[in-house]
């Protein structure tokens, strides 16, 4: 089902010089070039305000860029339907945005709805999402979001999120809002579910450990301008002022342990 | 002759009265809800609609009820039936609480919830029908609640015009100085206003979002 050929080579989203500016004229985000290959997991690792969710919005064209063009598959965002756009884009964020009044079922098969499925699809899809995140479904299909912890909302969020099998997934601080033990569980969860699944998969994130583990290269955001790619090996090793700042306050911590 | 001697002596009339006097304030609510709700929603949209719209009802609030009757009297499609000018002139009292909760309703909405379904790729139509509307319902409702509270006391005022209802009771008993002839308006026109704030506030219990 999943369109996993060569990871690696091809571009599925390009940033070409992209831009953001406030109508005041305040950039946001400028200048950005990168390209993100099909397969992979690009993280976008910055402070708050650096601009990060906003360059994630400039894909699935929440934000339209004022400065240069962001392209996925090949093609302008402007030049997608929106909503068509929106549809081929998975999108998970940090609140989960699950929908309170629908149960955890009607907001899972919500996309295959709006696509018009068959409704024995929808319904055997939704059990298979539910099992994809490691929740029972006769369970939990029927329960609302507030019946729910922390992770097993943001379970839901990326089952939601994966419901009509888009090829590209944007995650804004998706893992943010849960407490660390959940937060390990859910990271390596999520690592297995990739490597099944094998989409392309940008991430935002102010946290280094979770840039090293889930990121196959990490582009560094700094004050609305990307600061550089990396490799989580050329990363950990980097001697560029910012990236190694990240790196250091890792260290901090190990030499805590060390403390003990 | 005692107070529950009258009733029983004129229950028909009051009966009769207290029938015109839902249909009012029943047609008053029709037409404000399908007015108010998407001016509402107008103001939620629009921000800057929000003053004229929201400034508007508020100035058709302040107008004394009975001077708003003596001016649509000589409008010309409306001044020909006593009904349509009461019901005019308590539409566009009851329009204010509508409005102004509606927009209140939908802005409310969380963020995030708005976010993810304009992410998932909802057109505005779908997101307005199947996120805002049904999340801000509750807060809706309370509007058309407090709306139809005020319209059955206003509606007492319509019988100024000739336009029936329990008012008549009133104005009755206010020229002849006959307290039961008042309170046969009254008592009737104040059960019907708790019978309803009860009945559209289990209602809105009833709808309000889980969280």
């Amino acid at each position: 089902m999943t369109t996993a050929t060569s990871a690696g080579s091809e571009a599925i989203i390009e940033f070409r010089d992209a831009g953001y500016r406030l109508p005041g004229g305040q950039a946001l985000l400028q200048n950005v070039s990168l390209t993100v290959r099909r397969g992979e997991t690009l993280v976008l690792l910055g402070r708050s305000g650096a601009g990060k969710t906003t360059a994630l919005k400039l894909i699935n064209r929440l934000v339209e860029p004022t400065d240069g063009q962001v392209l996925v598959e090949g093609r302008s965002t402007l030049d997608w339907d929106a909503i068509a756009l929106r549809r081929h884009i998975g999108y998970v964020i940090q609140e989960t945005g699950l929908f309170p009044h629908y149960t955890v079922e009607q907001n899972v098969s919500l996309v295959p709805r709006l696509d018009g499925w068959a409704a024995e699809r929808i319904r055997s899809r939704a059990q298979e999402l539910l099992a994809l995140v490691g929740l029972d479904a006769g369970q939990f299909l029927r329960r609302y979001p507030h019946e729910l912890s922390g992770g097993q909302r943001q379970r839901i969020g990326v089952a939601r999120a994966l419901a009509a099998d888009p090829p590209i997934l944007l995650m804004d601080e998706p893992f943010g809002a849960l407490d660390p033990l959940t937060r390990m569980e859910i990271r390596r969860e999520f690592l297995a579910l990739q490597q099944r699944l094998k989409k392309t998969i940008v991430i935002v994130t102010h946290d280094t450990s979770e840039a090293l583990l889930l990121g196959t290269r990490i582009a560094l955001v700094e004050g609305g301008a990307l600061q550089g790619l990396y490799s989580p090996g050329e990363f950990l090793h980097s001697r560029e002022p910012v990236a190694a700042a990240y790196v250091e306050q890792l260290h901090a911590l190990g030499e805590f342990e060390r403390g003990q | 002759m005692n107070g529950l001697g009258f009733f029983s002596q004129h229950g028909g009339e009051i009966l009769q009265a207290t029938l015109e006097h839902v249909w009012l304030v029943g047609a008053t609510m029709l037409l404000a809800i399908a007015i108010g709700v998407p001016l509402g929603i107008l103001v939620a949209r629009r921000p800057w609609l929000s003053n004229p719209i929201l400034g508007a009802a508020n100035i058709a609030e302040t107008i004394p009820s009975l001077a708003l009757l003596g001016f649509l009297l000589p409008v010309p499609w409306l001044g020909e039936r006593a009904e349509r000018v009461a019901i005019t002139a308590l539409t566009l009292y009851a329009l204010l609480p509508i409005i102004r909760n509606t927009a209140a309703g939908i802005t409310g909405v969380d963020p995030a919830v708005r976010e993810a379904a304009r992410g998932m790729g909802m057109t505005a139509r779908q997101i307005l029908f199947h996120v805002e509307l049904p999340l801000s319902l509750s807060t809706v409702l309370a509007g058309i609640r407090v709306a139809t509270v005020l319209t059955i006391a206003v509606a007492t005022i319509a019988a100024a015009v000739g336009a029936g209802g329990l008012g008549e009771f009133i104005y009755r008993g206010l020229a002849m100085v006959n307290y039961q002839l008042i309170l046969a308006g009254a008592i009737p026109a104040a059960v019907l206003a708790l019978a309803a704030d009860f009945l559209l506030s289990v209602l809105e219990r009833r709808l309000q979002p889980a969280r």
